[in-house]
């Protein structure tokens, strides 16, 4: 009988995968018994997803939040980070930009112990992006940046954004798709991301959903060292996560979904489906983006 | 138990997959609980010899336990002596059906030669699975350009042929079924392609899609096996939803058949 079927929780979920379902274990646990076990070193237990949207429920910001975390809870995602707001215009307008950080700043009450914004900008409009920057992330909470596309991201006008974003600590997360057909306009890849990472050194950069054509993405990517791919938002091909982890090593790929237009579950199994040991495991799904997010989340006073 | 409508075996033509071999494939199986796939062959895409392609299918399937891996070989109606390979798949190797790929083989739904097929099909009781795509348009290898298949011949179809039993696969990309149900009952769906948070839930909630039509479906080894198993999860289903999806629908189907 399906019903038999135990849930995925945490500690399984971290360990094994989604095999797991045969393994009765208690969430919330897992914390404890690594410290229990002497393996303090290891990556965190929690699980982040760090591309999630306010779309898919209907309601108001914080209304579709709840919606988000209610199914995040059922498969034992324990943090999101959320960015875009309502409008997901390609070129917004500065207006409409600071509309839509507002709407998440004010989504990120609903939970500020779950939920992580990234600001979204738009560097067509430099000056004015630095000042959301500014508004946003050094006087507000959120932790990130978040750049679609409206324009490649190896143009020169990212250059300020990166600096500020390197003296902020923030992290960047650029949109890259290496299609095989051609390309949205303005739409990066993830080789314009690679380019813009070389020259800022000092700032993280997460390469959104692998490149979708992921055997090219991760390549794309593989020298520089600043750049993180992030696994969300394309269908779950089987391998993936493996081709990743050989060639950037764990520590450099991160899980996240692109909810609520993507299923986390069919996001998160290609995690969960991959043949990784435990380590590389924990800092997928969280232990990476802690570690690159830990320096400004202490300047903002806030403990992981 | 679960059953899966929705996997391949063999080789993908342009990538190697983590479950391409098939030992390995039937130990995630059980690991996750499916205790039943109904396989295609990914050969039947591009070779020609699908006689060959059907043989193998059925040897390798005769080697698992009986029910493990249940066969559905191809047919492309674009080669001559057709009908063989169909009489084949049904008195030679008990096939309970086919799996038909238009767009690879040449063919549309409204194509004269694709009603020639469905009706010896159905006079011969099989089940038909009709994929209407196999992977992302969007980054498809540059040699394999093959179109979608156009779903929408399907409702004329499905109401013409009455007692033939549909199976679409990776025909829910949309949130909702490809082509719309108008009340027939012999046209299934499953949900490899199904995405959303709470996609399966949204499906039979929102779009009201009847839960005794909807079958368990992975696409692996294409897809990993892991995210169907994980979709149930996901979504907030009864228990009968549970049992119908998961194996409930796919027995009686597999049950009412002549097939085999």
């Amino acid at each position: 009988m399906f019903d038999a079927y135990p849930p995925l929780t945490r500690r399984t979920l971290l360990a094994r995968g989604a095999q797991v379902v045969a393994c009765a274990a208690v969430a919330g646990q897992c914390s404890s018994a690594v410290v229990a076990a002497g393996r303090k070193e290891r990556p965190s237990c929690r699980v982040w997803d760090v591309h999630t949207h306010l779309t898919g429920f209907p309601g108001t910001g914080k209304e579709r939040a709840r919606s988000l975390l209610k199914y995040a809870d059922r498969v034992s995602i324990d943090r999101l980070i959320v960015f875009l707001g309502f409008s997901r215009m390609p070129s917004p307008s500065p207006k409409q930009f600071r509309e839509d950080n507002d709407e998440v700043l004010r989504v990120l009450e609903a939970a500020p112990d779950r939920l992580f914004g990234f600001v979204y900008l738009n560097p067509n409009y430099v000056e004015e992006s630095l000042r959301e920057l500014d508004r946003c992330v050094r006087d507000g909470p959120m932790v990130g940046i978040k750049l679609w596309i409206a324009l490649e991201c190896n143009d020169p006008r990212l250059d300020p954004i990166a600096e500020r974003a390197g003296q902020l600590k923030a992290v960047i997360l650029q949109h890259a798709y290496w299609r095989t057909v051609p390309n949205l306009p303005n739409e990066s890849h993830p080789g314009h991301v690679a380019e813009l990472a070389a020259r800022h050194p000092n700032v993280s950069f997460i390469s959104a959903h692998s490149g979708n054509d992921w055997e090219r993405g991760i390549r794309g990517v593989r020298a520089v060292q600043n750049v993180y791919t992030e696994v969300s938002g394309f269908d779950p091909t089987a391998g993936v996560v493996e081709m990743a982890v050989r060639e950037l090593g764990a520590e450099r790929v991160i899980y996240g979904s692109d909810a609520g237009g993507r299923s986390y579950a069919s996001q998160l199994s290609k995690v969960l489906s991959a043949d990784l040991s435990e380590t590389e495991r924990r800092l997928i799904l969280g232990g990476n983006i802690e570690r690159l997010l830990r320096p400004i989340l202490t300047d903002k006073g806030i403990q992981l | 138990m679960i059953i899966d409508v929705n996997v391949y075996l063999s080789r993908w033509p342009c990538r190697r997959l983590p479950l391409d071999e098939t030992p390995r494939l039937v130990e995630r199986m059980k690991k996750l609980g499916i205790g039943q796939a109904w396989v295609g062959s990914f050969d039947a895409l591009l070779h020609r010899d699908i006689e060959g392609v059907n043989a193998r299918l059925a040897a390798e399937c005769a080697a698992w336990p009986a029910g493990l891996l249940v066969p559905f070989g191809a047919v492309n109606p674009m080669l001559p002596d057709w009908r063989e390979d169909l009489r084949r798949c049904q008195e030679a190797y008990h096939m309970p059906g086919v799996r038909l790929h238009p767009n690879y083989h040449g063919y549309t739904l409204d194509d004269p030669i694709c009603e020639e097929l469905l009706q010896e099909a159905e006079a011969r009781g099989l089940i038909v699975q009709l994929p209407l795509v196999m992977d992302d348009d969007r980054v498809r290898h540059p040699l394999l350009r093959v179109e979608n298949v156009d779903p929408k011949p399907l409702p004329a179809l499905i109401k013409a042929h009455p007692k033939l039993r549909f199976v679409i696969l990776n025909g829910t990309r949309g949130g909702r079924p490809a082509a719309p149900l108008a009340g027939e009952k012999n046209v299934f769906y499953e949900f490899a392609m199904l995405e959303g948070v709470a996609g399966i839930e949204k499906l039979l909630r929102d779009v009201r899609f009847p839960v005794e039509q909807l079958l368990f479906g992975s696409h692996c080894p294409w897809y990993n096996l892991d995210s169907a198993v994980l979709k149930l999860q996901e979504s907030e289903l009864t228990g009968a939803q549970r049992e119908a999806i998961t194996h409930g629908n796919a027995r009686r189907l597999l049950a009412t058949g002549a097939g085999r």
